[in-house]
């Protein structure tokens, strides 16, 4: 019941950001209003109960939710068929790109403030 | 054999048939990735979208009737990205004092990423919108659509493409940054948060706790960074 009410805030912060951001021309997707919103709102320790109970059930199976999506790849076959080799090429380099591009610099800033973990392989 | 055809047909036109098919797929495909020692290229993900994709294609049954019934999975990408104020939340002491460095990374990732995928396909002269829709490619696809919408992109197809990045990131990253020699767990989860956003988030998740959280910070980060600065980046290139 917890997690229901939870996931019921999230949805109310979700609708006020697409409402603001649709009201005030903002360049964000709602959902990310809302979660801007929410931020200040898990100060208060009826809100923070339930939506991290919420939170860490939708969070744990963040993977299933991309599912309906992917499997959308089959509409658009005739793209793939024609980029298909390009498509590839982009996805692969630029996703490694970022990977690395992220990962050094921050290892390189964090440097000089080491994080205190069990750091290993 | 008429019989079941009919009772398919009845079936597939049903929602009941797109909700319980995602479940019981992803059910197994995380049951076989567990199996595996949730080796990266066991992904849930990517076997999940698999399977479903080659039965949609091999019984006819049209993309529209399936996400009758997997729509109801899909609305709950809105509330999750809300959801990431709480790993923020959660770190919160740890972001105001790296809060400079991990936006920095964060900036240089994000742009690194989205710039090295509108070069490449640039330079392999793919069609406008195409090079368009992979600009967000990145970001947690509920958010990528919307920054598609803004900069005359397709929205169906960046979640595609976020789909594919995701889980690019989540197959090789572990072997570039063994590659690189990063040892760090947050250096690690907060690049495949940032170049990887969920499915990439998911996989640090299962591999460190540390890993996680700051994927989840990254994933968080990016989604308001890039959907900040990629329409004027957008804008100004015309």
């Amino acid at each position: 019941m917890t997690a229901l009410r939870g996931l019921a805030y999230l949805l109310l912060l979700q609708a006020a950001g697409e409402g603001l951001a649709h009201f005030f021309l903002l360049p964000f997707p709602g959902p990310v209003v809302g979660l801007v919103l929410m931020l200040p709102a898990l100060g208060l320790a009826w809100v923070r109960e339930p939506v991290a109970a919420a939170a860490e059930l939708l969070l744990a199976h963040l993977s299933l939710l991309f599912i309906p999506v992917g499997v959308g790849v089959i509409t658009h076959m005739a793209l793939v068929s024609q980029y298909g080799v390009q498509l590839v090429l982009v996805i692969v380099l630029s996703t490694w790109i970022g990977l690395a591009v992220t990962a050094l610099v921050l290892r390189a800033l964090l440097r000089a403030d080491p994080v205190k973990e069990d750091a290993h392989g | 054999m008429a019989d079941f055809v009919q009772l398919w047909v009845f079936l597939s036109a049903t929602p009941l048939f797109g909700l319980t098919a995602t479940l019981l797929t992803y059910a197994a495909a995380q049951a076989v990735y567990d199996h595996f020692e949730r080796a990266p290229w066991a992904n849930p993900v990517l076997w999940s979208v698999v399977v479903l994709g080659s039965v949609l294609v091999a019984t006819h049954t049209p993309y529209p009737s399936y996400f009758a019934g997997a729509q109801f999975v899909h609305v709950l990408l809105g509330p999750a990205v809300v959801a990431l104020a709480w790993p923020l939340w959660l770190r919160r002491v740890e972001l105001r004092k790296r809060g400079v460095a991990l936006t920095v990374a964060a900036l240089a990732g994000g742009t690194a990423a989205a710039g090295s995928a509108v070069a490449i396909a640039w330079a392999l002269d793919m069609p406008g919108d195409v090079v368009r829709s992979l600009a967000p490619k990145s970001v947690t696809a509920a958010v990528a659509m919307g920054i598609a919408e803004r900069i005359g992109g397709v929205p169906a197809l960046s979640a595609v493409f976020a789909v594919l990045t995701g889980l690019v990131g989540a197959l090789s990253g572990k072997y570039l940054f063994n590659l690189l020699k990063i040892d760090s767990w947050a250096v690690r989860g907060f690049a495949l948060g940032t170049a990887a956003h969920g499915i990439g988030a998911a996989r640090a998740l299962q591999v460190h706790p540390d890993a996680g959280a700051y994927a989840g910070i990254a994933l968080g980060m990016q989604a308001v960074l890039s959907s900040l600065l990629m329409p004027v980046l957008f804008g100004w290139w015309g």
